[in-house]
């Protein structure tokens, strides 16, 4: 089925270009297929065998024993946390911001845009680093929180600062193009017949930019579960206490407990690969990401 | 062209009037939680580097430590790069342009980079290429070692820049018009000369803003890389890992100097960036289309 269509489109493409030498196309395509698919198997798909190959080197007893690693545990348990607290935060700041940038006209609103794109241009570790340096020990108020016993470095706190920081732009990025190009006319003709603010909200933007939301929130979700070296600056690594999942696959991994590591690092390959899918599913219905 | 009739209707106006409530509130709550989370903290890493005399901060910003891993970072990552600018078009065409089994799962699969969490690519990576890895294993008797080298530096972050060359790649390339493909052809063009005069000016904002976007992505990343670098100072260490080494040594005036120095060159890439982007808009609209 798939092999015909494929010859068919190959016929087809050689039907409207006559002058094309047939030996030296089809040489070329098969070169091209081959060269992308070497690369991505080399670079991709290789290392995500290996996740599971790894993860289940000792046979699945051996992989299912290591969640009941009490360390394990808790490491799973605070990257849900973690993300339970970030992402609607997140989700709530997006559409704030769409709101604001699309639905207006305003002066500096692409600088606003820029400002909201800035997380994804800078390093995961300084994410991380500038709130170590407000709130650590040695920071601009570490002194005045430690008196007060306040730990927001090296405890939960700081984790959803520095996650929230990097996954910061993913719904507003989302949001602004979709909301800018659906335009205003259904929400100015809600608010004219006299619906309120909040009605025209919920019942005619909020439809309109269903599949935009959902897109933007599951890859801010994958970011702030996956999130490395941001939360690592902050985290202090404290096993069963500040340490996230990616965390403890560097722990595990560091001990050379090789199967606990890939056996932590599968679950996150699964949700990443979780993602892509609902990722297509939103594609399908006609809403393409940029 | 409705920008500029706007902007002249209204000069002085901060706002366009608009029937549409909320305003205030949204806008107030961006910019209330932009400067909360984003900016004054950035604005803290800055002040605290300052802290430091010029001459401390030069001295710790040229150490030859520092000096070292920017080194490194910044050549893996434009080597990086420019294997995403060469290889990236040949996928991006690929997508575009054939008909083949299995496509659809290939071209969602692009974004996994985006997805996988850094750790994982870290680990799994350094697995493959190690010594006895799967494929490390076939490199080993060239003499050729990836793994904590700074080749092995080069293929994390070649792996982290490529969806974004082959997503920035994809929607020029199927922008290019076959038509005068064809017409060039008929006219007896040769397959380079097509490439060279119709498909390369097509695409080229596109391939360069890739290019600027997997460098920007390949200079700051940390966790796909110190898994498989081995961080030995001077040779295999990265300027991230710098800071974090720095930091681990309460030497927060160092690795503010170190940071900032990474915020100053992430504000020019991003203005590279978003100029190449003007550029590649600029000529999509004087072509017409």
């Amino acid at each position: 089925m798939m092999a015909s269509r494929a010859t068919q489109i190959f016929v087809d493409e050689h039907a409207t270009r006559p002058g094309r030498d047939t030996l030296t196309t089809a040489f070329v395509r098969a070169f091209f297929i081959g060269v992308s698919l070497l690369f991505l198997a080399a670079l991709l798909f290789a290392p995500l065998a290996t996740v599971f190959t790894m993860a289940l080197e000792k046979g699945y007893e051996a992989y299912l024993a290591s969640f009941s690693d009490p360390d394990t545990g808790a490491a799973i348990r605070l990257t849900l946390l973690t993300a339970a607290v970030v992402v609607p935060i997140n989700t709530v700041f997006g559409l704030a911001a769409a709101w604001a940038i699309a639905k207006f006209e305003f002066r500096g609103k692409s600088f606003l845009i820029t400002l909201i794109d800035l997380p994804l241009a800078v390093s995961p570790v300084i994410s991380g680093l500038v709130y170590v340096l407000l709130f650590g020990l040695q920071g601009w108020f570490g002194l005045w929180l430690q008196e007060h016993d306040i730990s927001i470095v090296f405890a939960l706190p700081g984790i959803i600062l520095a996650t929230m920081f990097v996954t910061f732009p993913y719904v507003a990025r989302e949001l602004i193009p979709l909301m800018q190009q659906l335009g205003n006319d259904e929400e100015e003709a809600a608010i004219t017949l006299g619906a309120g603010a909040w009605m025209t909200f919920f019942r005619v933007t909020l439809p309109k930019v269903r599949w935009g939301l959902v897109y933007g929130v599951i890859l801010c979700n994958a970011r702030a579960m996956g999130e490395f070296g941001a939360v690592s600056v902050v985290s202090g690594h404290i096993r069963g206490v500040t340490n996230t999942m990616p965390l403890h696959i560097e722990i595990l991994y560091n001990e050379y407990n090789f199967v606990g590591a890939f056996a932590v690092a599968s679950l996150l390959t699964l949700l990443a690969v979780l993602t892509l899918v609902v990722k297509s599913l939103v594609e399908r219905t006609g809403y393409k990401g940029h | 062209m409705n920008a500029a009739v706007e902007t002249r209707s209204a000069p002085r106006a901060l706002r366009q009037p608009s029937v549409l409530p909320g305003f205030g509130l949204t806008f107030g709550f961006t910019t209330f939680f932009l400067s909360a989370i984003v900016l004054l903290p950035l604005a803290a890493l800055v002040l605290m580097s300052l802290r430091l005399s010029w001459s401390e901060f030069w001295e710790v910003i040229l150490d030859p430590r520092a000096v070292g891993s920017y080194r490194l970072s910044f050549g893996a990552s434009l080597l990086a790069a420019g294997i995403n600018l060469v290889f990236g078009f040949i996928i991006a065409w690929t997508l575009v342009r054939y008909e083949f089994p299995g496509k659809r799962i290939i071209d969602a699969l692009i974004d996994m980079p985006f997805a996988l969490p850094t750790a994982v690519s870290g680990i799994a990576l350094t697995t493959v290429f190690a010594q006895n890895g799967w494929i490390g294993q076939y490199l080993e008797p060239f003499g050729i070692k990836v793994a904590y080298t700074w080749i092995g530096v080069t293929v994390a972050l070649t792996l982290i820049g490529m969806p974004f060359m082959v997503r920035t790649v994809q929607p020029a390339l199927a922008e290019v018009q076959k038509d005068l493909e064809d017409a060039a052809e008929t006219l007896g063009a040769g397959r380079f000369h097509i490439f060279r005069r119709i498909i390369l000016p097509t695409v080229l904002p596109a391939m360069l803003t890739g290019f600027a976007l997997a460098f920007a992505r390949a200079v700051g990343e940390y966790g796909s890389v110190i898994f498989i670098s081995g961080n030995l100072p001077m040779k295999t260490e990265i300027t991230p890992l710098l800071i974090v080494i720095k930091l681990e040594e309460f030497d927060y005036r160092g690795a503010a100097a170190l940071g900032t120095v990474m915020l100053f060159i992430s504000f020019i890439m991003l203005l590279a960036i978003n100029l190449l982007q003007a550029w590649g808009r600029r000529r999509h609209t004087r072509t017409g289309r």
